[in-house]
């Protein structure tokens, strides 16, 4: 990656990317309601841009079947048909927002009935770093971005390559994620990701007060974050697990092409389709430490 | 001819069966304009007035002949672009052979025309690559042909009067002014009197331009120089060994290969004059040998001078096609192309030097195997690590309850959709919340973050201190900071005990006295520690 240009960076105005869960089945079987959940979030986004007069904020929606910028606070092209009830931010995002979940329904692919579709998380981190990676290179001055994932659906495992890159990534531009899960269960991707880029990962178990654990954990800037004490991610136990017996293991075979883990040799990588090499069995207990998995 | 417009034009017509390779006469050539025509017993052979009128007529048979040979063909599919269709027939009509060959074999039906055409696909490829490379050069007798023609030969060969036509005319002289001047001081050069030639030149400064050695060209010898391909061609062959040449075609054939392969002029000569002066030493422009003094010879040329320069203008070619116009847009045009050919030039011999850079035997190896990476079921990678993570931090080990939904996509979106017009009508809720839930998050955020149960004993790097902000845990992290405050605050609370008055003393001892037993403890503890981990000598790599 090409290096940032040293810039800079600016104490506590903050660039705040915000991906919004808008996978409507997850919301239809959940009890807390969307509009509800908006509404909260809208205040929240408000009071960022009202925390201070150079703060920013993007959202990024993340349906199902794809993901769009639906606001951005920089952008001239707001069009502020306000009808006088609600402040311009609100109605551009919920416009916004409302064509790009038409345009999400038509997009919509057969899934299996009965089941919820995962929301595209990936995509809409690799949109928010995208933005930021963007927002490093014009200007002399930036402020600290950061990306705010709010979701409730359940995690994709078929994104899990997609998403382990974004953060990585993340993690490299030194960007925090930050993910308030709302769903019922951890997600783990959104634990990953806080826990790798050094952001905040925390679960509100009081959903009606949404607003205020966002305004409490979530609105403080980078630079106020040295000062406070913020909910702590436990520490994640990401120990490995083989592919083959899905066991618990602190020793194994990693597959050299796929890094697939396996608790004992195979021939061939049930993952890749590679072939291994001919394992030297007779010197097998020096050999295979160097194939360790830690 | 039934072509759709007529010609006329006045011939005499003969006919005859000689010479059935040739179309036409090439102008220029000694022979008067001759078309010939071929057909299957002889050939016509018109004798035009002039050359023009050739022409007109040679292009109208030329379509001619092609609508003959499609409407012939009409078992061929395949469309022919005009350019294909005129090759193929002055193919036919260069050669004889092949001309017979086709009557034979297409004309009887044996082959269809493509098919005759796709054997012969090397002559029709060689002739298209023979188009590419030829150009029409100059007459070979640029330096004694020295009338003002207007199609700016003198300003090819001249770079110097060129510029000096687009500087002075008509802002500071007229044309004929110019043109003047010009002779004037070819005449004082061809009097090879570069003593007089000073004496004009000091008094009239425009004719010093034409006087003075061309400026432009030296400019470009340079460039050229700079411009030389630094790879070596070992494909040169013994056409290129000139030594066993007599003089004079050693002369004619170092010109040439001069002017067309800079590489010879690797020396640093500009135009490969050092050579040529080696050759023939003394030969200038009359013949005589080289008297004059030093100070003149910025008034003399040399013949050889002369000779380069023409050769190398010769061979590079007219690049004019437009006929006799005003002298001044021949200059212009002149000037234009000469700037972008330059460039041309220059990129080619950037891609020239990055092809020839690469050294065959120093680059890698590429000729790995290589396959797609097709990873069957990315899924694995997520079970492999986050079930781990997702069983143990639930609270609940009941795993994933997985959320059913049986309505339809429809139904789904629907109320996604109702929601946010919902919102869009009548705004956020309001309050946004209830003071009792306010409370409720307060007190729950509170006892999340000064709880540490989750946080301790979960890995042995993490402490009390980890939970605390970053900025207050570097000051803290410092072990023997924390002693020296802690054995302060030990003394200080002594302080405190022996300042209060008697009466009091008691029930402040009380409150105290705990407080400091327990930072005694946590000294002499401390002291403990130390002591042992210095007595372990041997410490083991990254041990702290």
């Amino acid at each position: 990656m090409a290096s940032v240009p040293s810039k800079h960076y600016t104490d506590d105005i903050s660039l705040l990317v915000v991906t919004l869960d808008t996978n409507p089945f997850f919301w239809s079987t959940f009890s807390f309601h969307f509009s509800e959940f908006l509404s909260q979030v809208l205040a929240f986004l408000n009071s960022i841009l009202l925390l201070g007069q150079l703060n920013q904020v993007v959202v990024i929606a993340t349906g199902c079947n794809s993901c769009s910028y639906v606001y951005d606070s920089s952008s001239d092209r707001n069009h502020a048909s306000t009808n006088g009830t609600m402040p311009a931010i609100y109605s551009n995002l919920l416009h916004n927002l409302d064509e790009f979940v038409a345009k999400d329904q038509q997009l919509t692919t057969a899934h299996k009935p009965g089941t919820v579709p995962s929301s595209l998380l990936s995509g809409a981190l690799s949109m928010a770093l995208c933005y930021i990676q963007r927002a490093f290179r014009a200007g002399p001055m930036h402020p600290q971005p950061r990306i705010l994932c709010l979701h409730g659906s359940t995690d994709g495992p078929e994104q899990y390559v997609a998403i382990m890159n974004a953060i990585f990534s993340a993690q490299r531009s030194s960007v925090p994620v930050d993910s308030c899960y709302i769903g019922s269960n951890n997600s783990a991707f959104l634990q990953q990701a806080s826990y790798i880029t050094g952001g905040i990962y925390y679960r509100p178990p009081q959903l009606d007060g949404l607003f205020q654990y966002l305004s409490t954990v979530f609105a403080t800037d980078l630079h106020s974050r040295e000062y406070l004490r913020l909910p702590k991610s436990l520490g994640v136990d990401f120990r490995a697990s083989c592919f083959c017996h899905k066991q618990t293991i602190d020793m194994g075979y990693v597959c050299s092409v796929c890094l697939s883990i396996f608790c004992e040799h195979h021939d061939k990588c049930s993952t890749c389709s590679s072939v291994f090499g001919q394992t030297q069995s007779d010197v097998a207990s020096a050999d295979s430490r160097k194939r360790k998995a830690s | 001819m039934s072509a759709a417009q007529q010609v006329v034009k006045r011939a005499k017509y003969k006919t005859t069966v000689k010479d059935p390779g040739h179309k036409h006469t090439k102008e220029g050539s000694n022979k008067p304009p001759w078309l010939n025509l071929v057909h299957s017993q002889g050939s016509y052979i018109f004798e035009f007035e002039s050359f023009p009128d050739l022409h007109v007529c040679r292009e109208l048979v030329g379509i001619a002949l092609s609508k003959h040979v499609e409407t012939t063909k009409v078992v061929s599919d395949e469309q022919l672009s005009a350019a294909e269709m005129t090759l193929r027939i002055k193919l036919l009509q260069e050669n004889s052979k092949l001309q017979k060959l086709h009557k034979e074999l297409v004309a009887s039906g044996k082959l269809t025309e493509s098919e005759f055409w796709a054997t012969k696909k090397k002559l029709l490829d060689q002739d298209e690559s023979r188009k590419l490379k030829q150009r029409i050069g100059f007459k070979n007798s640029l330096i004694f042909d020295t009338k003002p023609t207007s199609d700016g030969r003198i300003f090819a060969l001249k770079p110097a009067v060129h510029q000096a036509f687009l500087n002075f005319v008509p802002s500071k002289m007229s044309e004929v002014d110019f043109w003047n001047k010009y002779f004037k001081a070819e005449y004082i050069h061809s009097t090879k009197n570069t003593i007089a030639a000073a004496a004009e030149a000091a008094e009239d400064e425009d004719l010093a331009v034409f006087l003075k050695d061309d400026e432009i060209l030296e400019n470009e010898a340079r460039k050229k120089v700079r411009r030389v391909d630094p790879t070596l061609d070992m494909e040169a062959d013994q056409g290129d060994d000139y030594t066993h040449l007599p003089v004079g075609i050693r002369l004619r054939k170092f010109c040439f290969t001069i002017s067309n392969c800079s590489r010879y002029s690797a020396n640093g000569y500009p135009e490969g004059i050092g050579e040529i002066t080696e050759l023939d030493h003394g030969i200038f422009r009359d013949g005589s040998k080289e008297t004059s003094e030093a100070q003149n010879t910025l008034y003399r040329r040399t013949l050889l001078q002369d000779l380069n320069r023409q050769s190398e203008v010769v061979l590079e070619g007219k690049t004019l096609d437009i006929d006799t116009e005003h002298p001044r847009t021949v200059a212009e045009v002149l000037a234009r192309r000469k700037q972008e050919s330059d460039g041309v030039i220059e990129e080619e011999r950037r891609n020239r030097i990055s092809k020839m850079a690469q050294i065959e035997d120093l680059q890698a190896q590429d000729d790995h195997p290589f396959a797609p990476l097709s990873i069957k079921d990315p899924r694995d990678y997520f079970d492999s690590q986050q079930a781990n993570a997702v069983k143990t931090l639930d609270d609940s080990l009941a795993g994933k309850e997985t959320l059913r939904c049986n309505l339809s996509s429809e139904q789904v979106y629907g109320s996604l959709r109702k929601s946010i017009s919902n919102i869009k009508t009548k705004g956020l809720k309001d309050p946004l919340l209830s003071p009792e839930v306010a409370l409720k998050v307060l007190s729950g955020l509170t006892k999340n973050i000064s709880s540490t149960k989750s946080n301790l004993g979960k890995s042995s790097q993490e402490s009390v201190l980890d939970i605390l902000p970053s900025t207050i845990k570097e000051k803290l992290l410092d072990a023997r900071r924390l002693k020296d405050a802690i054995s302060q605050i030990d003394s200080k609370l002594e302080e405190i005990k022996v300042s209060a008055k008697s009466d009091l003393r008691h029930q402040v001892s009380l409150v105290v006295h705990p407080m400091q037993q327990a930072l005694e403890a946590a000294l002499l503890h401390y002291d403990a520690d130390e002591k042992k981990r210095s007595a372990k000598v041997p410490k083991p790599n990254g041990y702290v």
